[in-house]
């Protein structure tokens, strides 16, 4: 017998079977379930629908973040049901100070080995910790929480292996726009993605998450990235390196298909308006001006993306036309960014320095876009109307390229400014 | 409001056919598209999100269907967020059936979650305005304008399981937890 992937043998340990194959369908046992504010009261209607007053998975945790805090009176009435449910059944609260969920699922909530579920569609995101994790709906989500159990069809699995390094000013996000491309929006719709090879080993968690995290820009059902010794040292970071366990898929396996890419060969890379496998080279593009520049969302408002971005501003300042709006995942990625300085570079430069949360990034608050105006963001998704205006243009770049693109007032190379 | 879409899914094997006009759509119709972000505030009144359904595709649809209007796609229907709301307002809005090339997973499972039927087919002879009717027992779609028969895919077993059970919560409900064949 052929071995198994790293979906494969999560799903066969919480269906309590030695083995499974793609295309079945199992029962399996979740270890978390979430969901957000959006989701959130949908899933608690559901959850009391079914007769359940506690709810049953080992954890449920609902995370306030979408609009945090409340921009208006129908969203400060829904997080109250949230905070009132989680009192009563037995879930956990992350209210609005907190940040956005993925970023907090990594940094507090899951460990390897785990079946995550969740009620937004980037709980894909801790499958960079070895997690079997996949999005979706609030029913799924609800029926979960209530039961502890799910079903699902075990997905095919892709790999996608990555060797070489990355050239400076090239990062995470540009390799994942890059596989996105080539695989296309639903190149890997019901599959699941799995990355290895020498420079996945070689990077860091933040990069992992990101791959992990737009896994399901091209319809995949998880994303998942071996446990290791870096995997160990993220959960150590947070104090929960007891969590840690090593993951892999076994050596033999027979993959659906395993794509091959170079880092090295990886250039700094946007996705164009309004779909996220439609990219080209920032270089192609520079000259478009540019209204909005977001740094932040569970993709990549981590410490090192922080970092990245503020590599490029120190000492600069933002076009005149274009504003700069920074948006840390989390608390904790805030407190470690304001403790290094920062914040000072990205006021020095120009910026709004939001709340943690998911802000701008779907359209409710926090930097709305304005008709016909562009944005260059990090976040994973440029849909027509993403970010609150279907007149407005999103193009999707890395922390660098957003940083660059807010000093040159236009798409811009971050190469150029290095 | 709701009428229609019942037929949708019951009307199967009785002799009235679910029938009404296409309503053509591109590929790659995401969630913001038929439930849009900054609507989030009606996501607890889908009654009121109903009347922006598929808002940022086509402003007018909502206004302009009639009951029983089918929704057309072409690939990756339904791809973005995980948005129950999305699938929920297509069937609160009155809409007989989703028919697409190919739909976005998390979208899928949400519409039988919630009984709205999703039928995969191939949509590109259907031209806006058609008169459409649907046979679930045959497995097909007239399109009654230009005489052409196409067959959609058979749902998997446990998705028909789930549909037929009323969604997914009455399946659990039903079956005091998962009775789903195969697994
Ligand atoms: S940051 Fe954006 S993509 Fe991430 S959970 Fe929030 S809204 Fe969704």
């Amino acid at each position: 017998m052929s071995g198994l992937t790293l979906a494969e043998k999560l799903l066969a340990a919480h269906a309590g079977q030695e083995a499974v194959v793609p295309g079945q369908i199992v029962v399996a046992d979740v270890d978390l379930a979430i969901a957000q504010d959006g989701t959130g009261p949908l899933a608690i209607q559901q959850v009391e629908e079914l007769g359940v007053t506690r709810v049953r998975a080992p954890a449920c945790v609902f995370f306030i973040d979408h609009a945090a805090p409340a921009p208006r009176s129908e969203l400060a009435n829904a997080q109250r049901t949230i905070r009132a449910f989680c009192a009563a059944a037995g879930a956990t609260l992350s209210d609005v100070e907190m940040g956005v969920c993925h970023q907090r699922v990594a940094e507090s909530y899951a460990k390897p080995g785990d079946l995550v579920i969740g009620a937004d569609s980037h709980t894909c995101t801790a499958g960079a910790l070895a997690a079997f994790a996949t999005g979706m709906g609030s029913t799924d989500v609800a029926v979960g929480m209530a039961s502890g159990k799910t079903w699902l069809r075990v997905p095919e699995t892709l790999r996608i292996v990555v060797r070489g390094a990355f050239a400076d000013g090239v990062a995470a996000k540009d390799l994942m726009l890059t596989i996105i491309g080539t695989l296309g929006a639903d190149g890997a719709t019901y599959k699941a993605l799995e990355f290895g090879g020498p420079a996945i080993d070689a990077m860091d968690m933040a990069g992992r998450l990101t791959l992990a995290n737009m896994a399901v820009e091209a319809g995949a059902k998880a994303g998942l990235v071996a446990s290791d010794a870096t995997t160990r040292a993220f959960l150590a970071a947070q104090g929960r390196e007891p969590d840690w366990r090593p993951l892999a898929p076994d050596p033999e396996v027979a993959y659906e298909r395993v794509l091959e890419f170079d880092a090295a060969a990886v250039v700094p890379t946007v996705a164009r308006p309004h779909t996220v496998d439609n990219v080209a080279p920032a270089a192609e593009l520079a000259g478009v001006r540019v209204d909005q520049v977001l740094i932040g969302t569970c993709t990549n408002g981590r410490l090192e993306d922080l970092r990245a971005a503020a590599g490029v501003l120190r000492g600069r300042r933002r076009a005149a036309a274009t504003r700069l709006v920074v948006t840390p995942a989390s608390q904790g990625v805030a407190r470690a960014a304001a403790a290094e300085g920062l914040f000072e570079v990205f006021w020095e430069a120009g910026a709004v320095i939001t709340n943690p949360g998911c802000g701008a990034c779907v359209g409710i608050h926090e930097g709305i876009l304005g008709d016909g105006e562009v944005c260059v963001s990090t976040a994973n998704r440029n849909f027509k109307g993403r970010m609150g205006n279907p007149e407005a243009s999103i193009y999707l770049a890395s922390p660098a390229t957003a940083a660059a693109s807010a000093v040159a007032g236009a798409l811009c190379d971050p190469r150029e400014l290095l | 409001m709701t009428v229609a879409a019942e037929t949708g899914a019951r009307d199967a094997g009785h002799a009235r056919l679910p029938r009404g006009r296409a309503w053509v759509f591109g590929d790659d119709i995401s969630t913001d598209h038929i439930a849009p972000g900054r609507l989030f505030h009606l996501r607890t009144d889908l009654l009121e999100l109903a009347k922006h359904v598929m808002e940022d595709a086509d402003p007018q649809f909502a206004a302009a269907m009639s009951p029983g209007d089918f929704i057309v796609g072409g690939r990756n229907f339904g791809l973005g967020s995980s948005r129950e709301h999305a699938p929920r307002i297509i069937k609160l809005a009155g809409v007989g059936a989703v028919l697409a090339q190919s739909f976005a997973r998390i979208f899928f499972r949400n519409a039988i979650n919630v009984g709205l039927p999703v039928l995969q087919c191939d949509t590109s002879a259907i031209a806006q305005d058609d008169e459409l009717e649907v046979d679930l027992a045959a497995g097909e779609v007239r399109d009654l304008t230009t005489g052409a028969v196409v067959p959609f895919m058979p749902l998997p077993p446990v998705m028909v399981t789930i549909l037929e059970d009323g969604g997914l919560v009455a399946h659990v409900k039903k079956h005091g937890g998962f009775a789903l064949p195969g697994a």
